[in-house]
């Protein structure tokens, strides 16, 4: 008994050595590694010998770089194929889904068709950018395909083409996105109460203006949730630029993500790529923080 | 509406009010087409990278890409299964996914004891500091990573990526499980001590038994999230015998791949897997990522 006692009281010391494999890992491959960064930003660097203090000198060259506004505003273009678009057809469609076709056609329907959206946004992003890409590329699907029917004029050059580049990615991005928006959607409102609905439908509101008034304001939580972790991953869109464009043409796709790549392992940069790895990475916190602040508001109402 | 619920009961009463409303619109039949063409849109991708993988390149040059295949030619296939080591990088990617998936689920389940259960001082703060680490952009650690695995040794391993992603991944784990570990049962943990149990048998035959689906759904996500892993694995595994399906596939644009019924077979054997998983985890997948992203 001494024993058992001795152990619930130091119960919360013995539980803390079950954090240490999971603390060891966080320091070794994810705080080390950000401080590191946030080091190499400050000093010019070319990832061999020792690298030279510089201060705020890539901070900034940052300021007037071109390639990295020109990416910046990129990604400000991605927030509506990463967010604005996927949310909006997502929010249709689940409505529909959940409040019309469940209805009329019953369950394993509305089921089947959220299963089949939500397939692109698990495959992996490399295998969607090797399947568009053939599709999209000046001897691909679309081209020869608006040839065979006489529409030649319309055939471009879909991503070898500064003009269509990013409307192209654009596409691709919505289609990956769409349903993981659906399935989030989905979820939110099969905790409605349904009779909420049925009321609603005596009152003789149609589909539409149960959208507006009902489905919107009490989906409200998942739509932030979405919304913020869509604007995150918008902010880090890597995989679709490198398998599709590589930034090109003429850097018109060009994210951050992949600028800091290609100047961490091609120009070898390395001191400058961490520093816009840095920006990213403020920002990308700063919306975490809203993120985090708006759950635990939410779980003390609970 | 009201009637039959008085005389049938809810069952009947609702399937009445559906059945209502259905004949009620005849506009159904619309909605349905729109939908279909739209999911049709969404699915023509995966049934032309089918179409045209199992299709003869002369075939394929003659009818274009739209056409039937006369015949099931696999010679494409065949051949990017050849060029690209495809058996090699499968068996990368499983050996890769499923250490990830153990290894995750473990560091997890650890950490989530002693927050959720043990309530260590500070568990939220912890708690934040763990998903901040994992929501920053990869570049942000990627040099560091780089270069911490080349003075290791480990750099070009598969266990490099195999501990990178364990630890990655678990922040989100610790969350999940946390959040469920708080909610345990007191009077079972009390009970379990009573009986002289210590911590550590109290998690195995006590808690872990419990959150087993819980801990089923999370390695499932942990596989199939390390599965479509790019970036780290791109950096870290340069040599071809250690790369994964991603990273083969993100390759693919760099080497000459003029024949498009080779990109087809490409693209339909990096969808095969994909397709494989979600027929098996559909349900698993669909609710635990709306789980993931609200909770």
């Amino acid at each position: 008994m001494a024993i058992s006692s001795q152990r619930s009281s130091d119960g919360s010391r013995s539980y803390s050595l079950y954090l240490i494999p999971g603390a060891i890992g966080f320091i070794l491959i994810v705080l080390i590694p950000q401080l590191a960064n946030i080091g190499l930003s400050f000093t010019a660097w070319k990832g061999v010998g020792t690298p030279r203090p510089v201060g705020l000198q890539n901070y900034h060259r940052l300021l007037t770089d071109d390639q990295f506004w020109g990416s910046m505003y990129h990604t400000l273009l991605f927030i509506v194929s990463m967010t604005v678009i996927p949310v909006c057809i997502g929010l249709v469609l689940a409505a529909l889904l959940f409040d019309y076709v469940r209805d009329q056609f019953g369950e394993w329907v509305s089921s089947f068709f959220r299963a089949g959206f939500y397939l692109p946004q698990i495959l992996p992003v490399t295998v969607a950018g090797v399947l568009w890409g053939w599709i999209l590329n000046p001897v691909g699907v679309i081209n020869i395909t608006l040839k065979a029917i006489g529409l030649d004029n319309l055939a471009q050059n879909w991503i070898g083409d500064a003009t269509y580049a990013l409307a192209s990615v654009s596409l691709v991005i919505v289609w990956i996105q769409v349903g993981y928006c659906l399935v989030v959607f989905m979820a939110g409102l099969s905790r409605i109460d349904p009779s909420l609905y049925e009321a609603a439908d005596l009152d003789g509101a149609n589909w539409w203006s149960r959208l507006v008034t009902l489905t919107i304001p009490l989906l409200a939580p998942e739509i932030f949730v979405v919304v913020l972790t869509t604007l995150i991953a918008a902010l880090k869109v890597f995989a679709p630029i490198f398998v599709i464009t590589a930034g090109g043409p003429d850097n018109s796709t060009l994210v951050p993500s992949y600028l800091t790549y290609y100047h961490f392992f091609t120009t070898q940069r390395v001191g400058y790529a961490a520093a816009i790895a840095v920006v990213q990475t403020t920002l990308t916190i700063a919306l975490a923080v809203i993120f985090l602040r708006f759950q635990s508001q939410q779980e003390s109402k609970e | 509406m009201a009637y039959s619920v008085l005389s049938d009961g809810k069952t009947k009463a609702k399937a009445t009010a559906a059945a209502d409303r259905a004949r009620r619109d005849p506009m159904r039949w619309v909605v349905l087409a729109i939908l279909i063409l739209l999911l049709a849109f969404t699915l023509f991708p995966f049934f032309l990278a089918l179409l045209n993988a199992v299709k003869a390149s002369a075939e394929y040059a003659v009818g274009g890409p739209l056409s039937i295949p006369r015949s099931i030619d696999l010679t494409a296939i065949e051949k990017f299964w050849t060029v690209s080591d495809f058996s090699r990088k499968l068996l990368n990617s499983v050996v890769i996914s499923l250490a990830v998936s153990v290894l995750g689920v473990l560091i997890s389940l650890f950490n989530a004891y002693a927050i959720g259960v043990g309530k260590v001082p500070g568990s939220r703060v912890i708690l934040v500091i763990f998903l901040l680490g994992i929501m920053v952009p990869q570049e942000s650690i990627i040099y560091p990573l780089y270069y911490m695995a080349k003075a290791s040794g480990l750099y070009d391993t598969q266990l490099s990526v195999i501990i990178i992603f364990a630890v990655l991944q678990s922040a989100f784990g610790t969350y999940l499980l946390s959040t469920v570990l708080s909610t345990f049962p007191k009077e079972i943990l009390e009970a379990a001590e009573m009986d002289g149990s210590t911590h550590w048998k109290t998690l195995w035959f006590v808690v872990v038994p419990v959150l087993r689906p819980t801990l089923m759904v999370l390695g499932t996500f942990f596989f199939i999230w390390t599965w479509n892993e790019f970036l780290i694995p791109l950096v870290m595994l340069v040599s071809n015998n250690n790369q994964t399906v991603s990273v083969a596939m993100g390759l693919t644009r760099g080497q000459n791949m003029s024949d498009p019924v080779l990109q087809a077979s490409a693209a339909f054997l990096g969808i095969i897997p994909t397709v494989i998983f979600f027929l098996i985890f559909q349900r698993t997948l669909t609710r635990g990522i709306a789980a993931g992203a609200v909770k």
